[in-house]
């Protein structure tokens, strides 16, 4: 037993290591990574309220509220379902522009993606 | 802001009636949660009780019925401020039906369920089928309708409404009207009834002697409390100069989770606890949401809210007093407040 986990552990390692190496030789992966935003929701508010990221960003929103929100763009571009308490919503922009969205249960709660 | 927050407030502390409740006491009042409100029609006059330990047998001696309001069930809500909703709601109930006088009915002002979920409406349903005044009318709040523009709240709840679910009714000579102000909000505004609703609210209202009592309950207050938390409705003021020429009218709502009142002219606003948890007093926090308080204030807070309204010349006042008081005005020295 301990033998045969030694052996995976073992195999494993170099695996992960390439796929490592991989992901750090991949350019886009990086470039994305690094633009990538994430905007909180707590205490009723989006934050940062302005956000600004490179076309082909992705943003993530995530409620930290015990009361549930959503993500709307107010032209209609995206619409997350409801997110309860630590539920997430992504969107990847991939066209320029400014993006206002709001909260559809609570519309005070408002914010924009500036996408350059 | 600041001052205009402090007028709000002011407004909400002035000692209406001349009753010695003060502003200290008062602001106690408002952190209070509790799990419904039982109200009496007197000649046209309605009276509010929070639910306490017992009732007087006096209570509804000279009314000519009584309904009960619960709001903000949260059904589903499971964090620290209440792990149990199904539990204070059942609570409730058990309370409306110890009432010595059965209620005509029972009026929900919305957030029946924390997620739209067909589960927290099952469980809510459940609960509810437990109350011995059988009917129940209600109105959505915004967590009714989170998924499907409110399609199965309508199903369930709204079955002969009209639009997203306003309608209403006549109870022995006393008009009640359910409006829905948490359908289609604009981004950056607060609640909103909506051209149709405002239209359809006109219409019905129309060719009403002035002398008949009206009653609006809606989830969302009807009244501006207090705008940067969206405690308002941006169109309720086209609303209430429909019912300017009535000579009785009462605003009950629920959304804020705490009593808050005011009279302005005929008209009396007033909102409810919630039966799930509490949240901060207007400012008093960096947002809205669920309070967390210890559990023995929730228990004083279940025995000793009470609320009155009286007569005061040509318009109606209010008075905070505890229950079973003979008179307004000996009932606000003994308040506990």
């Amino acid at each position: 037993m301990t033998n045969k986990s030694a052996c995976i552990a073992g195999l494993v390692a170099p695996v992960m290591i390439a796929v490592l190496m991989l992901t750090a030789a991949s350019p886009s992966v990086k470039a994305n990574d690094a633009a990538n935003a994430e905007v909180k929701i707590d205490n009723f508010s989006f934050g940062p309220q302005s956000v600004t990221v490179p076309v082909g960003a992705t943003v993530t929103w995530i409620n930290r509220d015990d009361i549930p929100h959503t993500v709307v763009s107010t032209d209609g571009v995206f619409k997350s379902k409801v997110r309860d308490t630590d539920e997430k919503f992504s969107y990847t922009f991939a066209k320029a522009g400014t993006y206002p969205y709001y909260c559809t249960i609570h519309p005070k709660m408002i914010g924009q993606i500036v996408v350059q | 802001m600041a001052d205009n927050k402090q007028d709000l407030i002011d407004q909400h502390l002035q000692d209406l009636n001349n009753d010695g409740v003060d502003r200290r006491g008062f602001l106690k009042c408002m952190a209070w949660a509790g799990t419904g409100l039982v109200w009496t029609m007197s000649g046209g006059i309605p009276v509010s009780r929070a639910f306490a330990k017992g009732y007087s047998k006096d209570a509804a001696k000279s009314g000519d019925f009584t309904f009960v309001q619960i709001s903000d069930s949260h059904i589903g809500f499971n964090k620290p401020a209440n792990p149990d909703v199904t539990a204070t709601l059942q609570t409730a109930i058990n309370k409306i039906n110890a009432m010595p006088h059965k209620p005509d009915f029972v009026i929900h002002t919305g957030d029946l369920s924390q997620l739209s979920k067909p589960s927290e409406f099952d469980m809510l349903d459940q609960v509810l089928k437990g109350a011995s005044a059988k009917q129940i009318y209600f109105v959505p709040g915004e967590h009714d309708m989170l998924s499907d523009n409110g399609e199965q709240y309508l199903q369930r709840y709204g079955k002969g409404t009209k639009g997203t679910g306003w309608y209403s009714f006549d109870q022995k000579g006393v008009h009640f009207v359910g409006l829905v102000n948490v359908a289609n909000l604009k981004a950056g505004g607060m609640g909103s009834l909506g051209q149709n609703q405002l239209e359809w609210l006109e219409n019905d209202l129309k060719g009403r002697s002035a002398s008949t009592p009206v009653v609006l309950f809606a989830h969302i207050p009807l009244w501006t409390i207090y705008p940067d938390w969206g405690w308002g409705t941006d169109d309720s003021e086209q609303a209430l100069s429909y019912v300017k020429r009535f000579g009785s009218v009462t605003v009950l709502n629920g959304h804020i989770h705490q009593i808050m009142q005011k009279v302005e002219g005929k008209v009396s606003f007033h909102t409810a606890m919630s039966t799930a948890f509490p949240q901060p007093a207007p400012g008093s926090a960096p947002s809205a949401g669920p309070m967390k308080v210890p559990a023995e204030q929730l228990q004083q807070v279940l025995g000793i809210t009470d609320v009155n309204y009286v007569v005061s010349g040509r318009s109606l006042a209010v008075v905070d007093s505890p229950l079973g008081a003979s008179s307004p005005s000996a009932s606000a020295k003994e308040n506990k407040w």
